[in-house]
């Protein structure tokens, strides 16, 4: 590498192993997550896509009490969590957060014991700080071929989904009078949604699973209200997150305290957080200037945000 | 079961279900489970950072769930609320892992702030506790007729000239406050099943707020109580049995109503009654 890049990339940057996986996962997740995402946004789910990463806690330290790997605990437990929110009523919108909740306390309830026994009969509670806080730096490159085959697969629902998924999650009953199984579409979807969060779980942590899934869906959505310019545009802003999230956190390593690198995490969720933010700028000024000049002071970009 | 340590843990364990029997029945009104999750979870960071500095945790707890409930009243005016909420949700625990990584020692003592601590509760601890109830109950006494208003018809509330703008700030800043005073014994993940289930099971057997109350607050303190007297007979963690009692006395809630339902209409093909009969 050139010398005058030195202060941006440290040195070995570029030939570290960890940070090549992290830099190939961190391309992948947030693309799955973007195209998820924007459905996500848009019909008011993001309870429902953090609850599933969180409740993947209950899958890991289930799967590591049996015995398997940690990526089917995961996948099973968000599949499973997700068939009983829909079970529940998460379709309705006043039934959304209360059937997320009811599942999410269910299912942490069992993370409690799982991680107990976990640390009864294998003398570990390491799992909890892992699969809460994950880390992009400590992805096993065993599991690699599952996870691209399980992506595939969201991205497939996605993709066959779209037209009558774009149409019922605008207006459920304009869907429901063309024929459309709405419900079927919305349970479909949120099996697509369960499994695209149990991966980012598993590979980043809960936190950045949310972040990537949210924050870079609903910047998008926030300058643009085609479905698809969104989710090019989401997953643009969360490949380009988490790669600048990778730079910063190994850069970090001689920050203070020295010798002791900053998390992934913090950067990435700190500038999702930042572009969303910028990402509203726009409306605001725009609405400002608009009410101004009609001398009026409603606020026409909020009532037609929700 | 009743002597020494354990008295501790079920005066402190009554103090908060009464709190998060009142507080949930608001929750679940207003639809905001996702932010009684939010504000205790990402509370959580601010123990972190605490602990970091050599400051009291309640200290760091208060603050952050404070302005964590803040912030997401504020940003949640103008943008969607739930994607406020997650953004905020995950910031705070961005700041807890970047807490986290800089105190090495900390990493044993997150398993109890998740899950909680009710059985390790010393006399110290219970004074403060107590009075943040009060202040807390106090609050949503003092605030009840106007976040019942905003909370079920904003629009007549806003006539009324209660902003429900104001409401929600309140309404957030109780939460925060619940949070604060919950998290350490009871640890972040139990508080937010006990506010979701009791009240969600209480508004499925009554539709009159008071009366709901009464309930969510007595279905509250049930979970708990068995809760503890399991746990202590099994030595299993008392987080696990209030996390399937919170979804069992739901489920009984939501078998009333559906039972309820049949007797009243014997129309199957009822509108109403589908979506019930179909679970």
């Amino acid at each position: 590498m050139s010398h005058f890049l030195v202060p941006v990339f440290e040195t070995g940057f570029f030939t570290s192993a960890t940070v090549q996986t992290a830099v190939l996962v961190g391309a992948t997740v947030p693309l799955v997550a973007a195209a998820v995402g924007v459905f996500t946004v848009m019909r008011g789910q993001s309870f429902a896509g953090h609850a599933l990463g969180d409740i993947g806690t209950t899958g890991g330290s289930g799967a590591f009490l049996v015995g398997v790997g940690p990526l089917w605990g995961f996948v099973a437990i968000s599949i499973v969590a997700a068939a009983a929110m829909e079970m529940i009523g998460i379709q309705r919108p006043r039934g959304r957060d209360l059937a997320t909740g009811i599942v999410l306390g269910a299912a942490l309830g069992l993370a409690a014991l799982f991680l107990y026994l976990d640390a009864t009969y294998h003398n570990t509670t390491g799992a909890t700080v892992t699969i809460l806080f994950g880390s992009i730096f400590t992805i096993a490159g065993s599991t690699t071929p599952a996870i691209v085959l399980l992506s595939v697969m969201v991205v497939a629902i996605v993709a066959v989904l779209y037209r009558p998924l774009l149409l019922s999650s605008v207006s459920a009953e304009l869907a429901a009078a063309r024929g459309i199984p709405v419900r079927a579409v919305g349970a479909l979807y949120l099996l697509a949604l369960a499994i695209a969060v149990a991966l980012a779980a598993m590979t980043i942590g809960a936190i950045l699973s949310t972040a990537l899934l949210i924050g870079p869906a609903a910047a998008a959505l926030r300058f643009t209200r085609r479905p698809g310019t969104a989710m090019l545009a989401a997953g643009a802003i969360g490949v380009g997150a988490t790669w600048l999230g990778i730079v910063l956190a190994y850069d970090s390593y001689y920050w203070p305290p020295v010798g002791h690198g900053w998390p992934v995490s913090f950067f990435v969720v700190t500038i999702i957080l930042v572009l969303y933010l910028l990402a509203g700028l726009p409306q605001l000024w725009q609405a400002r200037t608009r009410s101004a000049s009609a001398g009026i002071t409603r606020e026409p970009v909020a009532a037609g945000d929700r | 079961m009743f002597s020494g340590f354990m008295i501790n843990a079920w005066t402190e364990a009554t103090i908060v279900a009464v709190v998060a029997g009142v507080v949930g029945f608001f929750t679940v009104l207003r639809g905001s489970a996702f932010v009684a999750h939010a504000v205790p979870n990402g509370a959580f960071a601010g123990a972190a950072g605490a602990s970091l500095i050599g400051i009291n945790t309640i200290v760091g707890l208060g603050v952050f769930s404070l302005f964590g409930a803040l912030g997401i009243g504020v940003l949640g005016r103008r943008g969607r609320h739930d994607v406020v909420t997650a953004l905020a949700l995950v910031f705070m625990l961005g700041l807890g892992a970047l807490f986290l990584s800089m105190s090495v020692e900390y990493a044993p003592e997150i398993y109890s702030l998740l899950f909680g601590e009710v059985l390790g509760i010393s006399n110290s601890e219970l004074v403060p506790t107590a009075a943040l109830a009060i202040v807390c109950v106090a609050a949503v006494a003092a605030l009840f007729r106007p976040l019942m208003l905003s909370s079920v018809l904003p629009e007549a509330g806003e006539a009324r000239g209660v902003s429900a703008f104001r409401m929600e700030l309140c309404f957030l800043a109780i939460v925060a406050l619940a949070t604060t005073m919950t998290v350490p014994v009871v640890g972040t993940l139990l508080i937010f099943s006990l506010m979701i289930g009791a009240p969600a099971a209480a508004r499925s057997f009554t539709d009159r707020p008071a009366r709901a109350i009464v309930l969510s607050v007595a279905i509250a303190l049930v979970t708990v109580w068995s809760a503890i007297a399991i746990s202590y007979t099994t030595n299993y963690p008392v987080g696990f049995f209030v996390g399937m009692i919170s979804a069992l006395s739901y489920a009984l809630g939501r078998g009333w109503v559906a039972w309820r339902r049949s007797r009243t209409s014997p129309l199957a093909g009822h509108p109403s009654g589908a979506g019930v009969a179909a679970t």
